[in-house]
């Protein structure tokens, strides 16, 4: 690991002006990065720790939920609020990493881990347009069972492996930023890039910006939801396939539908396809296949990752079905 | 500032790239905690700060300034004698070259206080009504992060049910 200047942020504005200054990484839980800077992946000047940042968890006005970015996964899981309005995040925060992880991570750093690549790691061994663009991407034609089959480009194949930004996804929920130039606000899946010729650039962050917190919007849907992650073992892997959706059925037609997808592209996949599908229909066993089927055909397989397209069908028909069983 | 370790107040390294583990075992000779991986896919070098249990080789020791650490070598009384946890350990055979073990017990420890406060699982039915009690298979997907080659796995669970037996979580 190369050598770095280390500052803990008292507050926002301290850790934007250091990072400005010192063109520092931002340093959460370290669960992504300490190890990508002993990998000598990423080898930035200084970190600005902002994990000491107050992280609460508000009620807003609307009845929704404001997380701020420095709280630990583990305590968003366990929430109360979380757990009966926003099931879905809950469980998908218990499906990613391990007990440990989760206890470090924070919400900011969850979102702006990197893909686990196996060829984006191989630093002696693989070429990677992420680290060197140009150079090439041993993933495709390469050992590719867990990449992507959306979004792809001929320069990168790789995936985002959180599962929290899938359920972030699913739930239309906001990242508040906060910049130079002042704050903003982008919803989630506008958040990650696919990579087109840029594979290196992966978020619409800005230089020095900083996550500060996601928002949460209540919903039906968001209330009667579940995610489900299929994996290599049954625990403490990362996903195959994963799947975050909600649903509210009205007078036996579904009134509001969210699904997305992870495992399947460099940024949570939100199957805006198959929610057209089934929007205003009876739900049913058949309806959801039908929209499995228009989300997929735009899939895009290698060699060793075919199995994925199928495999995400069979989990958004399996979801579904659960939550219809549940309003039923 | 410092870290406290134990009940004992440390200073921090000046180098910022120590680990909190390169911290415990090669400057202050508490080799109880293991190397393993050193990437986070293992848990052998899990402790607790703050009640909570983490991997010390992803944490750098400066992220622990202010905090309390308690490894494996604070869980014995202080005339010598065992945790409970520790003997159960020995009495379900909970270990074979006994590597993982020290992140196995810190692991279980802090586990066993995420079960008391009702915390769920990827594995509990209702995430607003919790766990429902402390099953094999909640304990195997709450110790999933410590992976354990000898295969001792059976035996880890089995004294974790052990302390469990009896105490209301």
């Amino acid at each position: 690991m190369r050598s770095f200047e280390y500052r803990r942020a008292a507050d926002r504005t301290e850790a934007l002006s250091i990072a400005a200054a010192e063109r520092a990484r931002y340093l959460g839980g370290g669960t992504n990065l300490v190890d990508l800077m002993r990998q000598n992946i990423e080898a930035p000047a200084a970190l600005v720790d902002v994990s000491r940042l107050p992280g609460t968890i508000e009620n807003t006005p609307n009845g929704g939920l404001l997380i701020g970015a420095a709280v630990r996964n583990s305590v968003v899981a366990t929430h109360p609020v979380v757990r009966t309005r926003y099931p879905m995040l809950s469980r998908a925060l218990l499906a990613g990493a391990s007990a440990q992880i989760r206890n470090m991570a924070t919400v900011g750093g969850n979102i702006l881990q990197r893909t686990r690549c196996a060829y984006f790691y191989d630093v002696a061994g693989s070429r990677c347009n992420k680290r060197e663009l140009g150079a090439g991407c041993d993933a495709i034609g390469g050992f590719n069972r867990h990449h992507a089959i959306f979004g792809t480009s001929e320069h990168c194949i790789a995936t985002h492996p959180s599962d929290m930004c899938v359920a972030l996804a699913a739930l239309d929920a906001m990242v508040h930023l906060a910049g130079a130039d002042g704050e903003r606000s982008v919803p989630m899946i506008d958040f990650h890039r696919l990579p087109g010729v840029n594979p290196q650039i992966e978020t619409v962050l800005r230089p020095g910006e900083l996550i500060t917190a996601i928002e949460l919007t209540p919903s039906a849907a968001a209330a009667n939801s579940a995610y489900r992650k299929v994996r290599d073992r049954s625990s403490y892997a990362f996903a195959l396939v994963s799947v975050a959706a909600g649903l509210e059925v009205v007078a036996g037609k579904i009134e509001d539908v969210r699904i997305a997808l992870g495992g399947v592209a460099a940024k949570p996949w939100r199957a805006a396809r198959a929610e057209e599908v089934l929007r205003g229909q009876v739900p049913n066993r058949e309806r959801f296949r039908e929209a499995a089927d228009a989300e997929l055909s735009a899939a895009k397989s290698f060699d060793g990752n075919g199995f994925k397209t199928e495999l995400a069908k069979r989990t958004i028909v399996a979801v579904l079905g659960e939550l219809n069983g549940a309003v039923a | 500032m410092a870290i406290v370790i134990n009940g004992m107040e440390y200073p921090l390294p000046d180098d910022f790239r120590v680990s909190l583990l390169d911290l415990l075992r090669e400057r202050l000779g508490l080799t109880g905690t293991k190397l393993g991986c050193n990437q986070g896919a293992c848990g052998a070098c899990t402790v607790i700060v703050d009640g909570a249990r983490v991997l010390s080789c992803l944490t750098l020791a400066v992220q622990a300034e202010g905090r309390e650490v308690r490894t494996i070598e604070g869980l014995a009384s202080e005339d010598g004698r065992l945790h409970r946890l520790q003997h159960a350990f020995i009495e379900h055979d909970g270990l074979q070259c006994g590597y993982c073990t020290p992140g196995q017990i810190c692991s279980a420890l802090a586990m066993v206080e995420e079960l008391r406060r009702g915390e769920p699982s990827y594995v509990t039915a209702d995430l607003a009504e919790g766990p429902k009690g402390a099953t094999r298979q909640e304990i195997r997907e709450r110790m999933s992060g410590n992976l354990c080659r000898c295969g001792a796995h059976n035996g880890i669970v089995e004294a974790i049910e052990e302390m469990l037996a009896g105490e209301a979580v």
